[in-house]
């Protein structure tokens, strides 16, 4: 790791004694006259995970003081892994590729409870209440739901197509209530399960929402669930205030009849478009970021970007957004200014840069450089990287503060 | 200084043809020697010498290593890690035993219509899809391309 400032600036900065490593805090404590002193008590507010998928591994890091605290290991397969956090930010619930769920604590950097649920999973979410936990699979498709105490199975939900036919779930997040919303690949549909009887799920279902949708997102107000769609150039969306929920097409025909670019690495839309009035949103086979108003859903204008989005995050202001690329652009990170829809900052801090996320309140965010087997810190103001942590081939970043966030 | 006896230079003779016919096995679209025997490989020796190296088309060792990072990194995006399939199907050898050499080429090099899967034609140069399709055709060694 190296940092601009050394560990020792760190302590005398009043840094966390009860994690921060036995050796310096014996040392400052060696004074006291008790034998034994209590560990000051810490908070995770300011604590995340990030994934090292080759490995298996997770780093537990601190984001007010950019560090590593520590490495948890044994967690199979992480390709595509993420991570949704219980809303005390003392647990993370990991969902492998590999169709494992797994809960680590974040203070004690130890692996709680771990669960095989499906053959190939994709994500998940967790309830508003924090007592559900969900996950996504391709394999068997469908939605399972879990007691987020002990990972023991509530609900098992298929999801088929109209000829009874699995199809992968994608999208997947909590809905007011006790509902979790999600879409289906293979079937161009959308479902909402109620599980406030998790032994009796009730799922409403839409049809024909448009081909193959990829990912979506609820907006953090809970009231929009937007599905981008594979198949076709718009995106699904439903309002969920209405008092009949249906689904309508936004941003249609925005390719322009253009014959679409190769996608060499699909979009991800979860949780960070919505910047102020408006939605930025990757297009898909076309060098741009849409901006939809989300009200009535119409493009307002399109911002011409490096390469395919991938990536496409509000920082939590909502005064920048910042883009990530596919292959084989992904070297690059361009920040557009909302204001004047404009690109700000043209970066390239690293190679194979596949993850961001912001800190709470948007003053840094963290980048994954997979290749260069590190993290970024980079400042959003002034957009200069002013730490970098080690990491073997990071992807995903996730921090507790989206403990607090319908949608994450 | 002693001559090599007659015996050692037939092994000589064969670790050559065993190391030729393991490349020749290793490149299916080569269609013409996709049956040859070993002892086939080694009367074959004598042609490819006075031909231009076979495997001159090959990536370097060093873009091998790129191209099995890309593999498992970038593929494995869609086709995870260990290529056990995802948003994209499985792509392990057992998996595309079925499929002949030709198809997962052509997969990797023209794409798929109506599926994510995209050409790499932009990205990768003919050669170096040929050699991907066969590699993963034979399977990648666990720890290959981290």
């Amino acid at each position: 790791m190296t940092l601009p400032l050394t560990r020792r600036d760190w302590l005398a900065r009043g840094s966390t004694l009860a994690l921060g490593g036995g050796a310096a805090a014996s040392l400052l404590l060696g004074g006291c006259a008790a034998p034994v002193a209590a560990p000051e008590p810490v908070g995770t507010g300011d604590l995340g995970l990030i994934v090292e998928r080759a490995s298996g591994s997770l780093l537990v890091v601190n984001t007010s003081q950019p560090r590593v605290l520590g490495r948890i290991e044994g967690l199979g397969d992480l390709s595509h892994a993420s991570i949704v956090f219980s809303r005390d930010g003392l647990r993370g619930y990991v969902f492998g590729r590999d169709g494992a769920l797994t809960r680590v604590n974040l203070l004690t950097h130890r692996i709680e409870a771990r669960v095989m649920q499906a053959g190939n999973s994709i994500g998940g979410a967790i309830s508003q209440d924090g007592r559900l936990v969900a996950a996504q699979n391709y394999q068997p498709g469908g939605i399972k739901v879990f007691d987020a105490r002990t990972l023991g199975l509530l609900a098992d939900i298929p999801a088929v197509d109209a000829h009874g036919k699995r199809s992968r779930v994608v999208g997947l997040a909590d809905l007011p209530g006790q509902r979790f919303i999600y879409a289906l690949f293979d079937a161009d549909a959308i479902c909402i399960a109620d599980l406030s009887d998790p032994k009796s799920p009730r799922v409403t279902r839409f049809d024909g929402i448009g081909r193959q949708p990829y990912d979506a997102l609820v907006t953090p107000n809970g009231r929009h669930f937007i599905a981008g769609l594979f198949g076709e150039d718009g995106l699904a969306v439903i309002d969920l205030w209405a008092e009949q929920p249906q689904v309508r097409r936004a941003l249609g025909g925005y390719g322009r009849g253009k014959e679409p670019l190769p996608v060499y690495k699909m979009p991800h839309l979860r949780g960070w478009a919505i910047a102020g009035p408006h939605a930025w949103l990757p297009a898909i086979g076309r060098h741009e970021v849409l901006v939809a108003d989300t009200e009535h859903w119409a493009e307002v204008g399109r911002v011409a970007v490096a390469g395919q989005p991938v990536f496409v995050m509000a920082r939590p202001d909502g005064r920048q957004v910042w883009v990530n690329f596919a292959l084989p652009d992904y070297h690059r990170l361009q920040v557009i200014d909302t204001r004047s829809r404009r690109v700000i900052h043209n970066l390239e801090p690293g190679r194979a840069l596949l993850h961001m996320e912001f800190t709470p309140r948007g003053e840094a965010v963290w980048v994954s450089a997979r290749d260069d087997n590190r993290v970024l810190v980079i400042d959003t103001a002034s957009a200069r990287t002013v730490a970098t942590l080690d990491a073997q081939a990071p992807s995903g970043i996730f921090f507790t503060s989206r403990a607090a966030r319908m949608g994450l | 200084m002693t001559l090599p006896g007659v015996s050692n230079i037939a092994s000589l003779l064969f670790a050559g043809a065993d190391r030729m016919y393991a490349a020749l096995r290793a490149r299916p679209e080569r269609r013409p020697w996709g049956h040859l025997t070993r002892c086939g490989a080694a009367a074959a020796l004598f042609l490819l010498a006075l031909a231009p190296a076979a495997r001159a088309e090959d990536p370097t060792p060093g873009r091998q290593q790129q191209l099995l990072r890309m593999v498992r990194q970038d593929c494995g995006a869609c086709h995870g890690m260990q290529l056990t399939g995802g948003l994209g199907p499985a792509i392990t050898a057992s998996a595309l035993a079925d499929r002949g050499f030709d198809m997962v080429f052509a997969t990797i090099w023209f794409g798929r219509q109506g599926t994510p899967m995209p050409p790499w034609r932009g990205l990768l140069t003919e050669a170096e899809a040929r050699w991907m399709a066969q590699r993963l055709m034979h399977g990648l060694p666990a720890g290959e391309g981290r």
